[in-house]
């Protein structure tokens, strides 16, 4: 569904991207964790084709180069990792915004793009909220409400930049279930990124661990969430016990002498 | 509110995006009808206002010849240029604001009322010493105001391939000071002419005839054409350019197209009206305020109120210490703002603003 060859990034002057190869089948779930500034990102910004790299990107087998905005617009939505809420916007014409790809440029939405609109309101739990202003929303609504505008957007393949970071851990819990359940249930394949170390390991089927812009670790949580890892590249001092064939990460503090 | 209440407790709620809701383009109409009328019978000469909409609507009238003449020569060319420049400038300033994502940016952010300015008192002074004639002026305010946001735009971008939104209201910044500078110098040195320059960019609409009404209407038209088909593309824009961008929006280029236009309406406008203030700021916030933020409600309102409160705001010039004129651009912020903090107030306490 995506695939990365040999994608470099320049940000100014630094290496931010160092030769990644990154594949993802569809349907499948790849988490992207690494230490602050490791590039995160940055790679779900490329992805998007937000910032220009160079390398290999395929989308749905067609080079990422060769489609058009509303094309790619089609097949990748993003939600960054701080989104602009535009001011006094309401949830419903947020969502909206999700099917721009589906209207023509300077027309207006019909009944199809409302029904999707709907239909992401649904499965979200949103129906409610549809005319509340985004802004006077808790953390998890709001981020509720993003995702409800990447799944109206109808894109088979969605790039949640750190979708938890602000939420409760039982919000944490609701809102990756509900990706785990779209990417059933709608057949989306999910590119997420998170510090959640212990969550990434229960749902994603694959992790990927990024350090200063290259890729150190790729594969299964257990592969990839190891003490010897932990410790190398977040310079952190975990245990790491299983629980049920997934990895727990617990972090350790040093004892005072 | 109540209405959405209701909705909200059926299992299968209508869900209505933001648009314009027909009640509120019978508003708009009205106000522009309302306004046109009071400017059509009232001044020096009062007229029956049935006797002028049969007139107008082509029909036999009980106007006397004279009285004909007035509503044909004077009064009518005023109030469809006061309409024009009206919804011009205030759409351009809803546009602007919402372009560059700032609340206060008003039609002359980019210097194009100083650009103008300055064309504007070079051919005032000109004529004065007979190297130029006054009927110049219009095209004079047309190409300095262009100038001005186009070196406004070339300034911008030489802040590098980064270059954004803040970098070209910086420059427009700089531009219009620059402009004003050199504007007030030249109009320094000519006392005699000073009064003349600043009834210009006091602004006004005295008009002969149909002349400056031809001159601005197709600039007109072509900018509110644009402009209202992108109200969607704004919305859009308001997420930010990379998010825009995702969602298949060309950022760059439909800001870029916004701008421009917008610039050229406002140029067109100023070239036959002089410096109009607060039209551009007042209109689309207190439709904001009223009636929503979505650009698809914003654009085509701020159109209408923003004809209507400049014809009003020019038959309150030209009447309230007739036979002489007040400068509308006096009318419109004496008036303009008192208004707004009203609106602000009584719409704050019912809560609709964050
Ligand atoms: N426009 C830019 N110019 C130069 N360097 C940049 C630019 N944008 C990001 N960087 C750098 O690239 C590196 C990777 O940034 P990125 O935002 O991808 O990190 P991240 O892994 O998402 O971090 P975090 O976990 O804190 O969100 C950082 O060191 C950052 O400072
Ligand atoms: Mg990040």
């Amino acid at each position: 569904m995506i695939c990365c060859r040999d994608v470099s990034v320049h940000l100014g002057d630094r290496l931010v991207l160092d030769r990644l190869d990154v594949e993802l089948q569809r349907g499948g779930w790849l988490s992207i964790v690494g230490p602050n500034g490791a590039g995160k990102s940055t790679l779900l910004r490329y992805m998007a084709g937000l910032v220009p790299g160079s390398g290999e990107l395929h989308l749905d087998g067609r080079r990422a180069g060769t489609l058009g905005r509303r094309e790619r617009a089609q097949l990748i939505a993003y939600v960054p990792q701080v989104p602009i809420i535009p001011d006094g916007a309401r949830v419903l014409d947020y969502v909206l915004l999700g099917r721009t790809p589906h209207i023509r440029p300077l027309g207006v939405e019909g009944p199809r793009d409302i029904a999707a609109v709907h239909d992401a309101l649904a499965r979200l739990e949103l129906v409610e909220l549809a005319e509340r202003e985004v802004a006077s929303l808790s953390g998890g609504e709001r981020q509720r409400v993003l995702i409800a505008r990447a799944l109206a957007q109808g894109s088979p393949l969605i790039l949640l930049d750190e979708p938890t970071t602000a939420l409760d851990v039982g919000h944490q819990q609701q809102v990756l279930e509900l990706i785990d359940d779209l990417r059933r249930t709608a057949e989306l394949t999910v590119v997420t990124t998170t510090h959640d170390l212990t969550l990434a390991g229960q749902y994603a089927e694959r992790l990927v661990l990024l350090h200063q812009g290259r890729i150190v670790v790729d594969g299964r949580a257990s592969d990839v969430l190891t003490e010897e890892n932990l410790a190398r590249y977040y310079d952190a001092r975990v245990r790491v016990v299983d629980d049920g064939g997934r990895p727990v990460v617990i972090p350790v503090r040093a004892v005072p002498t | 509110m109540t209405v959405a209440a209701v909705t909200a407790t059926r299992p299968e709620p209508a869900l209505r995006a933001a648009r314009l809701s027909p009640v509120w383009v019978a508003a708009g109409m009205a106000a522009v009808a309302a306004a046109a009328l009071a400017g059509l019978v009232m001044g020096p000469v009062a007229l029956s206002p049935v006797a002028v909409l049969r007139h107008v609507g082509g029909l036999r009238s009980s106007l006397e010849p004279q009285q004909a003449a007035i509503v044909d020569q004077i009064r009518l060319p005023r109030v469809v240029l006061g309409l024009l420049v009206g919804s011009t400038l205030s759409l351009c300033g809803a546009s602007y604001q919402g372009v560059f994502r700032n609340p206060l940016a008003d039609p002359y952010l980019l210097g194009a009322a100083a650009g103008a300015g300055l064309g504007v008192t070079i051919v005032i002074v000109g004529a004065a010493e007979g190297a130029t004639t006054p009927a110049l002026a219009p095209l004079a305010a047309f190409v300095g105001a262009l100038v001005a946001v186009a070196l406004a735009f070339v300034l911008g971008r030489a802040g590098g391939a980064r270059s954004s939104t803040a970098s070209l209201i910086l420059a427009g910044v700089a531009v219009a000071s620059f402009f004003t500078a050199l504007q007030t110098y030249v109009q320094q040195r000519n006392q005699d002419t000073i009064r003349q320059v600043y009834s210009w960019i006091l602004g006004r609409l005295s008009t002969a005839g149909w002349h400056e009404v031809l001159l601005l209407l197709p600039y007109a038209v072509f900018t509110w054409v644009v402009l209202l088909v992108h109200r969607r593309i704004l919305d859009v824009l308001a997420v930010g350019d990379d998010e825009a961008s995702t969602l298949g929006v060309h950022a760059r280029r439909s800001r870029l197209i916004v701008i421009v236009v917008a610039s050229l309406g406002t140029a067109a406008a100023v070239s036959v009206s002089g410096l109009i203030a607060f039209v551009g700021i007042i209109v689309p916030h207190t439709v904001r305020l009223l009636a929503g933020r979505s650009h698809r409600v914003v654009l085509p309102l701020s159109l209408m109120f923003g004809g209507a409160f400049l014809c009003l705001a020019d038959l309150l010039a030209r009447t309230l210490s007739s036979p002489a004129e007040i400068p509308i651009g006096v009318i419109t912020a004496f008036f303009g703002a008192p208004f707004f903090i009203l609106v602000l107030r009584s719409s704050s306490r019912a809560g609709r603003t964050t």
